[in-house]
């Protein structure tokens, strides 16, 4: 029925209905409005510094470092953003900043991505590794551990790797790409686990405010399908191979729900993320108090860290320790590769959900 | 309804309904060989482990799948109804509830739940000296869409047959039945009721909008018999299957607001209190007494589901089958937002509550400063407006009554169900039940006193706005 709102049809060769003099190229995932490409472009850049300058996301002068995977989400946001600060003058100093899994076959060719990229935009890139910072690489540590629970230890390291790297830079802020879908997927990921505390900050635009580095998602309201139209008309130079680690990482049951959703409403994406927004949450619900790990400084509501907790196992020959719910007590038993179910319902396992 | 079957040593209530429990003694080996063909559970050869005498059975899904025996399942199922009843004080003696029965599995179990309690509380008071309890009145209600959906007259005559005999059959107490068909939200002096309800569904275009509108009209009908012959509980069979089911729905469809409004036990928005006294108790269960106890349902030929629930009601079965426990962690997310001012029985005051109640009910009841309090309602769908959906009524001055009435309701609304062009709005508008009308000008009245000087010239005359 109406459920993807009505456009006017028109015979023939159809017009833009934004700018009414170029010919359509595409129908916008977002509202299925018949535009060009070069409206589309804008509208999509516009719509991205509008979330940036009504959330305040930046101050002028503040060093940024922008998580770079080399897929397309951080590829798009690295040209966009590059692009709205020359075009806004957002005053901002950006770096790539990337993080060196150390998995062959799949990191070291998009590490090869993001360095042209490093040329292509002109922003200085900084690499972190695992090895260098933990001493073991995602293959070693899939050696040891098998392909079970991998994913656990590489979201888990990568996230304080990423706040390492940004510390190194001394930058002021660390943007990801997270996009619309990502959030909305994480609201329902969050009501079907019933985790209240993460459901009631994973809408935030801005994170770990009160930590060493904020973290900002310019493309909260951004859909995926949008970055995937604009990386492809723009021809934009990015990687596009799943982790060889978690095969069938994007058969999530929610991911596939939300593109069905999608499908029939797009604004269904759009309003998941707006009652994510408006769940009213206690703010007597128990959050974590925040500490520091006593061995490696890292903030952490344990006395050690997870990576730290997930390290002296690998260290120790016992690598199910930190996994689960198990002999040590770690704030976050939530391990989303934990189970022996074949599908998950999330879509990516590798811990990009809930930073 | 309790476990009075061969040696059922446990502690739980009992009564003389052994009957009951015989025949369910009698189905147990069958659902057994069925239900184990199934799942080849290996715990259903294992004994209940509540009474550790019968065998268990499975096949009624949720958390408690394979624990317990027949007699105990049942009492564990109207052990969860019960507890919801008297901690919510859903049921006090002196209520008069009417009990909303589609025919289905849910609202049938709801029926037989309440008419035991109504049951045993006749035998109380029979045996009684004093008889200073009385017994609570029961009503059924069975809402006749027929004007709405395909279904053959011939169907839903033997429906409202098979309806009255199951109604018939539960009894002593009497319950009377209303049979009222959805079009009863026009007010009865209107000839043309049926048609202006089918011009007012059809003027809606998106599917999921046209589903949805019905469901509010529905609850617009229970309400409207509810009052008219004087109840004071509307009790719906929601159970968690189904509120999870709307957790998400509402999640996607925007409502994230209001939505800790409608998965409570209590919701007093209505002038007829509402109340879910299966919250908690799985569909698979509910099925299965039905299959136990062979109590009767039955199913309308329905139109068939599309758009935004029926997708959702194919995830939520999927969730549920990889992990039994899904649907109720759903609704116990649901159940951690904060609810609503009316998310509870009105407490009552007056010496005639037994002070027992009036304890369970302040023990379990919400606390009040920990719910929000809403002052304003979307008019169609009633439920509670965030305070950045509300609309400043004084920016629309010299409007059109239907704009306003647009202006106020909520943006899922807005979206799904309301035309989006002026003149079909105004359309839509004059097809609309007096009730909301007037529900939007009471709320008008009651809330926006002051505001109302402002707008006075575009308030609706009453010629204006009768149907």
């Amino acid at each position: 029925m109406d459920e993807t709102g009505a456009k006017p049809k028109r015979s023939g060769a159809r017009l833009c209905c934004t700018c009414n003099q170029r010919r359509a190229a595409l129908k916008r995932p977002k509202t299925l409005e018949q535009i060009c490409r070069e409206c589309f472009y804008d509208v999509f850049e516009e719509e991205i510094h509008q979330v940036i300058v009504t959330n305040q996301l930046f101050k002028p002068g503040e060093r940024v470092a922008l998580g770079a995977s080399g897929g397309k989400d951080s590829t798009v946001l690295a040209y966009v953003l590059s692009k709205l600060n020359k075009k806004h003058n957002y005053g901002l100093d950006l770096f790539l900043l990337s993080v060196d899994e150390g998995i062959t076959g799949y990191r070291d060719d998009s590490l090869e991505t993001v360095k042209r990229n490093e040329i292509q935009y002109g922003l200085p890139l900084k690499i972190i590794s695992y090895k260098d910072l933990y001493g073991w690489t995602m293959d070693e540590i899939v050696k040891v551990i098998g392909l079970k629970n991998n994913c656990t230890f590489c979201g888990v390291f990568r996230r304080q790797a990423l706040d390492r790297g940004a510390a190194f830079l001394k930058v002021d802020k660390l943007v990801t790409g997270h996009n619309a879908d990502d959030i909305a997927e994480t609201v329902l990921l969050n009501i079907l686990r019933g985790d209240i505390a993460r459901l009631s900050r994973c809408t935030s635009i801005t994170t770990g405010e009160d930590g060493p580095i904020p973290r900002c998602k310019p493309f909260k309201y951004t859909y995926e399908k949008e970055i995937v139209m604009y990386a492809y008309f723009k021809r934009l130079d990015y990687f596009s191979t799943e982790c060889i680690y978690s095969p069938n990482a994007y058969r999530g049951f929610a991911r596939e729900f939300i593109k069905d959703l999608e499908r029939i409403r797009p604004r269904a994406i759009l309003d998941i993320i707006k009652s994510g927004e408006n769940f009213r949450i206690s703010t007597t619900t128990k959050m974590p108090e925040q500490g520091t790990c006593e061995r490696c400084g890292y903030i952490s509501s344990q006395k050690w860290c997870k990576a730290c907790v997930l390290l002296e196992g690998l260290n120790r020959g016992l690598p199910k320790l930190g996994i689960g719910k198990g002999r040590i007590s770690v704030n976050d038993s939530e391990d989303r590769n934990g189970s022996d179910r074949g599908k998950s319902i999330a879509s990516k396992q590798c811990g990009t959900l809930d930073f | 309804m309790a476990c009075n079957g061969t040696g059922c040593k446990s502690n739980c209530y009992k009564d003389e309904e052994a009957g009951v429990a015989e025949v369910a003694s009698c189905t147990q080996s069958a659902e057994r060989t069925k239900s184990g063909a199934a799942e080849a559970n290996p715990i259903s050869d294992t004994l209940c482990i509540k009474c550790k005498v019968n065998e268990a059975i499975s096949g009624y899904g949720g958390i408690d799948d394979g624990r317990f025996c027949a007699d105990c399942f049942r009492n564990n199922l109207f052990g969860k109804f019960r507890f919801s009843v008297t901690s919510n004080a859903m049921i006090t003696p002196t209520d008069k509830v009417l009990v909303a029965f589609s025919g289905g599995p849910s609202s049938r179990v709801a029926l037989q739940f309440v008419h035991d309690m109504q049951h045993r509380a006749l035998k109380n008071f029979d045996a009684s000296r004093d008889r200073s309890l009385p017994v609570f009145g029961v009503g059924v209600v069975f809402i006749d869409e027929s004007s709405v959906s395909p279904i053959p007259s011939n169907e839903l005559e033997k429906a409202v047959k098979d309806i009255s005999s199951i109604v018939a059959s539960l009894a002593p107490p009497t319950k009377e039945l209303h049979v009222v068909p959805i079009e009863a939200v026009y007010s009865s002096e209107s000839s043309d009721r049926r048609d202006k309800l089918i011009k007012l569904v059809n003027a809606v275009s998106d599917s999921t909008g046209k589903e949805d509108i019905l469901l509010y009209l529905r609850m617009l009908a229970l309400q409207k018999v509810a009052s008219e012959f004087g109840y004071n509980r509307l009790v719906l069979g929601s159970c968690i299957s189904r509120i999870a089911r709307h957790v998400i729905s509402a999640t996607v469809k925007g409502q994230g607001y209001s939505l800790p409004a409608d998965v409570q036990y209590v919701d007093a928005r209505w002038d007829i209190p509402v109340v879910l006294p299966l919250r908690d108790c799985f569909a698979q269960e509910i099925n299965m007494l039905c299959r136990l106890d062979g109590l009767k349902t039955l199913a309308l030929s329905t139109s068939p589901h599309s758009g935004i629930n029926s997708l959702v009601s194919s995830f939520v079965q999927l969730l549920q089958e990889e992990n039994p426990s899904r649907e109720s962690t759903i609704v116990r997310t649901a159940g951690k937002l904060i609810p609503f001012h009316f998310n509870r029985i009105p407490e009552i005051v007056d010496g005639k509550v037994p002070l027992a109640t009036q304890r369970r009910q302040k023990r379990y009841s919400l606390k009040s400063n920990e719910s929000v309090s809403s002052e304003s309602f979307c008019y169609l769908c009633n439920s509670p407006l965030d305070k950045s959906e509300t609309v400043d009524l004084s920016n629309l001055e010299n409007c059109r009554s239907s704009d306003i009435f647009g202006a106020s309701c909520c943006s899922s609304c807005r979206f799904q169900i309301l035309p989006r062009d002026t003149t079909s709005l105004e359309q839509f508008y004059t097809l609309l039940p007096h009730f909301l009308v007037a529900r939007s000008k009471q709320v008008n009245n009651r809330n926006l006193s002051l505001l109302r000087e402002q707008i006075q010239d575009c308030l609706l005359s009453d010629s204006e706005d009768e149907t």
